[in-house]
């Protein structure tokens, strides 16, 4: 089976930097797949390349959407990169803050509705039902995430841990086969760290959706994850199983440093 | 309980204003005798008047903070008054009927001066609301938004001068060709946002005033086309007066055509992606909404009721010229949408109707009106930085709980 994403010898050059040379990663359908490396090791910028937000130096990407033909995604821009499938949260929250929580997702669903200008000033039979519709889809999406309790409120009102779930919410009204997670665990506490373990499972388990992500937080990494990638200054130093990656010489020297008596 | 601390603070606050209004105010030269007047007594009127006056604004102050904190504690009390105008059906139904039958018998109870000045405010209220859409929802800072304005007057009197079109037609072709101005300009600027595209806009509009003022052979150049006929009924010709009365009701029609549409866009799949491109470039993006098409749609649209507007000013002043259309007349659209709350579109009635209605009014104070109007709009943004009537949105918000409740 083809892995659902493929990315072949990704560089990116900003001026002198290379944040990212020649990694190659593969998401298979229904994994858990997680990035992680030092602050600064270019996981980020890796999200951002292949969603379109920057252009990579070199290298190819692939999607494969389950059901579908084996397509490049090089050079796309990142809106249509999210229509072809893949949909991400960010690092720094980046919602809509003095929008309503429906409707931060309803933005979500805006790819996959086709109301025109005309349309929504004649507001003929077909722009309403979609309308009704969206309204219906993401309020459902919302009670998914467990969210619905704070339908009407602006985004920027809600609790941290909030606006985290709600950002996976929108990016899950996009329809995607495949969810780009930016540190989705970053300031929360425990409970809402466990929960956000339940949640991500759950996305996984009963929508089918395929993870890659990007955390910081170990235990959540290594209970989640089917298979981990490590990158540092820009480069892959391991993959594996979870088990493999704790006893990676390589790894545990990114991250501890050199023992300087070794 | 006035405290010793705060009355020190006045005391200089005064100090410092008769020092400032030293020069203006208290020295005269006079130049036919050749003497300078001192105007002392003038010094003492300001002192004491500041010395209040600051009191005053220190209360308005505190209880505005009042207001914030106690909105931050959750304790929001009742709902503003204009927002549950929109809420309440019994409240909603007779404001309507009461702004209706005002609007309706305006021109008949007042006299024609004031149905004039009234003319220019429903302008406004449409270039406002056409503005709004580009600056309110979009976020795009537009400084040129006096072009489109421009063009729509232009291509009426043009068309006109040279194929004797009519009124009629030519509002479809104003609106039009305002709509093709606002691609023109908005591709240029895709990539732009904040201070740049407020330069860039700025430089649009005065591109197009200045190609109006120099292009005799197209345009006229400054001596502007005379003569452009009011909007016809079939052939009739009406006096003065009645046609008028006539522009009144027309234009009374296009401003609620123009908050119909208006409204709906606000509330449709592309006003969502409006508002989302204001709040964050990059989310908006990154969730699937098409960038440039947004953009390209704010401004062709927004452009178009400036276009329109134009055509409505060409007919009822039938005369124009590039003098109409300078960066103030910009400035004042933008002022309009700011003040009167950006994003929503009472509140951009209400902005056009007291920017427009305001200095009209305190010609009364003749020299001092403009000193007075500025002094308005300071206060105005003082305590009410978000406009006069904000974030109608919430409106749309509840309607959208009652859906999902059913």
């Amino acid at each position: 089976m083809e892995p659902i994403l493929e990315v072949n010898k990704l560089t990116m050059q900003f001026g002198g930097l290379r944040a990212l040379e020649n990694l190659d990663l593969d998401v298979n359908e229904g994994e858990i797949v997680a990035l992680i490396g030092p602050n600064g090791a270019g996981k980020t910028t890796f999200f951002n390349c292949i969603t379109g937000i920057h252009q990579p130096t070199k290298g190819d990407m692939f999607i494969s959407p389950p059901g579908k033909k084996r397509k490049s995604i090089n050079g796309l821009k990142p809106n249509r990169v999210t229509e072809r499938g893949m949909a991400r949260t960010f690092q720094n929250i980046r919602l809509f803050p003095n929008m309503t929580v429906l409707e931060n997702v309803m933005i979500g669903r805006h790819c996959r509705m086709s109301a025109g200008i005309l349309g929504a000033i004649f507001r003929g039979k077909s722009t309403v039902s979609e309308e009704k519709k969206v309204i219906e889809d993401s309020y459902t999406m919302l009670e998914k995430i467990g969210l619905a309790e704070y339908v009407n409120e602006l985004a920027m009102n809600l609790p941290y841990g909030a606006q985290r779930r709600l950002e996976i919410a929108r990016a899950m009204a996009t329809e995607p086969f495949l969810l780009l997670l930016d540190e989705p665990a970053a300031g929360m506490n425990v409970q809402e760290t466990r929960d956000l373990d339940d949640l991500i499972i759950r996305i996984r388990d009963k929508e089918g959706i395929s993870i890659l992500l990007i955390e910081h937080d170990m235990k959540l990494v290594m209970s989640l994850s089917d298979r981990i990638f490590v990158v540092d200054y820009g480069k892959k130093i391991a993959q594996g199983t979870p088990d493999e990656i704790q006893n990676n010489p390589a790894v545990i020297k990114a991250y501890l440093g050199e023992d300087i008596d070794a | 309980m006035i405290k010793m601390e705060e009355i020190k603070k006045s005391f200089f606050v005064s100090l410092w204003f008769m020092f400032l209004t030293f020069p203006i105010m208290v020295i005269r030269v006079n130049t036919v005798e050749n003497i300078i007047q001192w105007r002392w007594e003038r010094m003492i009127f300001i002192g004491v008047g500041i010395f209040i006056l600051s009191f005053v604004w220190r209360y308005l102050i505190k209880r505005k903070e009042l207001g914030i904190k106690k909105a931050e504690a959750g304790d929001i009390g009742k709902i503003p008054l204009a927002r549950r105008i929109f809420e309440e059906r019994r409240i909603y139904i007779p404001t309507l009927i009461v702004i209706a039958v005002f609007t309706i018998s305006f021109p008949f109870v007042f006299s024609m001066y004031q149905t004039t000045i009234m003319l220019t405010a429903l302008i406004y209220i449409m270039c406002g609301l056409g503005l709004n859409i580009v600056v309110g929802l979009a976020g795009l800072l537009d400084l040129g938004y006096v072009a489109f304005y421009a063009v729509g007057a232009y291509s009426y009197a043009l068309l006109n001068y040279h194929f004797g079109v009519s009124f009629w037609f030519a509002l479809p072709i104003g609106a039009g060709i305002g709509f093709c101005f606002g691609l023109l300009l908005g591709y240029p600027v895709l990539r732009l946002r904040g201070d740049y595209l407020a330069i860039v806009t700025l430089g649009f509009g005065e591109i197009v005033r200045l190609i109006l003022e120099n292009w005799n052979a197209f345009s006229f150049g400054p001596s502007g086309i005379a003569n452009i006929p009011r909007p016809g009924f079939f052939g009739i010709k009406f006096s003065l007066h009645s046609a008028t009365i006539y522009i009144y009701f027309v234009m009374v029609a296009l401003v609620i055509f123009t908050i119909f549409v208006v409204t709906r866009l606000q509330n449709s799949r592309l006003g969502r992606a409006w508002i989302a491109l204001r709040e964050d470039e990059v989310a908006c993006q990154a969730m699937g909404i098409d960038k440039t098409k947004t953009k390209l749609t704010a401004f062709a649209l927004g452009a178009t009721w400036a276009g329109m507007a134009g055509v409505l000013f060409a007919a009822k002043t039938t005369f124009i010229n590039p003098a109409s259309f300078t960066l103030w007349e910009s400035i004042f659209f933008l002022c309009v949408v700011v003040l009167g709350g950006m994003g929503s579109v009472t509140g951009v009635i209400f902005g056009a109707l007291v920017l427009v209605l305001l200095p009209e009014y305190l010609r009364v104070f003749s020299e001092y009106r403009i000193l007075l109007f500025g002094a308005v709009l300071v206060i105005m943004m003082v305590f009410r930085p978000g406009g006069i009537i904000t974030n109608v949105r919430r409106t749309y918000k509840f309607e959208g709980l009652g859906e999902n409740n059913k």
